[in-house]
């Protein structure tokens, strides 16, 4: 205890939103004669400040879009702050999309050696925890067979068993307490409390509060790119219950957990949003039975709409989240519907 | 400076990892693998030698390896570049989840296209013998021309991954780029017989290949194309080095 590991000074991180998106030669120069170039400043962190000392267990409380992930991605060094500096000591393991670094080509076992690497494991430590991982992740015959083949629960489990077979200073979790069946939760829970024990710092992320104050011994609030509170996890958490979720049910329902999907959340979030304007349905309002047409043809209505927008927005080359983002921002707006 | 050395020396087992990455799977599922590295430059010099042997008359028998040499240089630079440039893209799932230095993306790639060039040189090897062009103490020089083209592509590479992630049409402009000079290589023509010399001056891997061509021909290096090409691969990488560090804390807003 006292040992800051963590250091968040007065970081803020700046997004420049382009009004229309400008990504070929031919428009950026037309717009930039025309002097059309316009940007729509957003600022997703203000002026963050906080330290996290050594053994703390800090969870990160706020609504969707109020700067988490884009904190957690700073302190891990994936997103430069533009302003502010932040100062880590130790090990990181980031927990955040298990698996982004696979080869779909690669089989399970390659994919061990190249995740590996990626997360900065150097060779001979790889090739010690070669079996530990394999049985942890329990592929069995399937670690030879291409990562492309794999289902989504096989490929968090191996992302799981990768990054936790460190014992790192710093854990930083978001929302990955849940992946694969049950008996696999169980027993990533289990290795994530050892983690614990030992006296790892963690970061964690997460929308159930249960979570949080059965984790954490300390919490902080974001909201709107702002730190509003900061504190022991019971009285943040009772906080947080009282100001924020209330506040969001007055506009909309709370959101239930999905399992596992912790990244994609900001995603989803706009499309069902999107969803149900386009459907002219309040998401506060049940569909009531006599509307006539059942809420699965209205979908099918206006997917192709919903589906060439999300397409246009983002396309970027990682197009293969895109098909199961929408499938679950539309089985997230049923069930917020029904 | 020596914090990146550092960096550098943490993430080594990495690029090897990547690099190795892309030369398996380049090769993976397909019936001859590695061996293509070797084919595909026999095939492409024996369809150059029959189209192009009316230029150089039919009294030079040593044309195959005079195509070959320049050949070679080309298809490298141009698939290293290549690769390089999508390297930041066809990555970004893993640069929006972990912390690697960026510049790992392109190097791996001009690494595994440098891999698979040196063992193509296989094929100009025994080209040499079966056409009686049989080495000096000059092929011993040839190392020169090949760190040049090796730095000429990793500048170049550094530059279009940069350029590549904030403009898309990159690729194309540079697939007809590439076009352009390969023609004004002499890949498969005598550059002596040109009238317009200066075209030769604004082509970077031009007098990489002649010098290249000296070391395999048994000649002395040419100090002049020596100068020039390196003027070109230095000031390529300088600028490289310099654009991509600038701008690569925002790939990640791009991608």
């Amino acid at each position: 205890m006292g040992k800051e590991v963590v250091k968040v000074e007065n970081v803020s991180m700046k997004f420049n939103l382009m009004e229309n998106k400008v990504d070929n030669l031919k428009e950026y120069v037309i717009k930039l004669i025309k002097n059309e170039l316009r940007y729509q400043e957003f600022w997703a962190l203000k002026d963050i400040s906080f330290t996290v000392n050594k053994g703390d267990r800090l969870g990160i409380l706020g609504l969707n879009g109020a700067g988490k992930s884009t904190l957690l991605k700073i302190i891990a060094g994936v997103l430069k702050a533009t302003e502010g500096k932040v100062t880590v000591k130790g090990k990181i393991a980031p927990l955040l999309e298990l698996g982004a670094g696979f080869d779909p080509q690669y089989t399970g076992a390659e994919n061990i050696y190249l995740y590996g690497a990626v997360l900065g494991y150097p060779k001979d430590f790889i090739r010690e925890k070669y079996n530990e991982i394999v049985e942890f992740s329990e592929l069995g015959e399937f670690i030879h067979v291409p990562v492309k083949n794999y289902s989504s629960g096989m490929k968090a489990r191996l992302g799981f068993a990768i990054a936790t077979i460190v014992e790192p200073d710093i854990l930083i979790l978001d929302e990955v307490l849940s992946v694969g069946d049950a008996k696999f939760r169980k027993k990533s829970e289990k290795r994530i409390m050892d983690m614990f024990d030992k006296g790892a710092t963690v970061l964690f992320v997460s929308h159930t509060i249960e979570q949080v104050m059965a984790i954490c011994n300390r919490a902080i609030i974001l909201d709107n790119g702002s730190l509003v509170a900061d504190g022991p996890a019971e009285e943040i958490c009772k906080l947080y219950e009282e100001k924020f979720i209330e506040r969001e049910s007055g506009a909309m329902k709370p959101r239930k957990e999905k399992d596992g999907k912790a990244k994609k959340k900001k995603k989803k979030k706009t499309v069902s949003v999107e969803v149900s304007e386009e459907l002219g349905i309040d998401p506060e309002k049940k569909i009531s039975k006599d509307n006539g047409k059942n809420i699965n043809e209205i979908i099918a209505e206006n997917m192709s709409d919903v589906l060439s927008e999300f397409i246009t927005e983002k396309t970027s080359d990682n197009y293969e989240n895109k098909p199961e983002g929408i499938a679950d921002a539309i089985s997230d707006s049923i069930s917020d519907n029904n | 400076m020596s914090s990146a050395i550092k960096n550098f020396n943490k993430y080594k087992y990495l690029l090897m990892e990547l690099t190795k990455k892309n030369i398996k799977l380049k090769y993976r599922r397909s019936y001859l693998g590695i061996l293509w590295t070797l084919l595909e430059p026999i095939l492409t010099t024996i369809v150059l030698t029959i189209v192009f042997i009316n230029f150089r008359g039919k009294s030079d028998h040593t044309f195959p390896i005079y195509i070959l040499t320049g050949r070679l240089l080309y298809s490298f630079f141009s698939h290293a570049t290549k690769q390089a440039m999508k390297s930041i893209r066809s990555n970004s799932g893993m640069i929006k989840k972990v912390y690697v230095p960026k510049y790992i993306y392109p190097l791996s790639n001009i690494l595994s296209s440098y891999v698979i060039f040196v063992i193509s040189l296989i094929v100009l090897l025994g080209a040499m013998f079966i056409f009686k062009v049989y080495p000096t103490k000059y092929i011993l020089y040839s190392f020169i021309p090949l760190t040049l083209i090796f730095i000429l592509s990793l500048g170049f590479g550094m530059i279009l991954a940069t350029l590549a992630v904030f403009f898309r049409d990159m690729e194309y402009l540079w697939d007809v780029t590439l076009m352009l000079i390969m023609y004004t290589a002499a890949i498969f023509y005598d550059a002596a017989k040109i009238k317009d010399q200066w075209v030769f001056y604004c082509n970077p891997i031009y007098h990489i290949i002649v010098n290249f061509r000296n070391c395999i021909y048994g000649h002395p290096i040419d100090m002049l194309a020596l100068k020039i090409s390196m003027a070109y691969s230095f000031a390529a990488l300088f600028v490289g080095l310099i654009l991509f560090y600038r701008k690569q804390d925002k790939f990640i807003l791009y991608i």
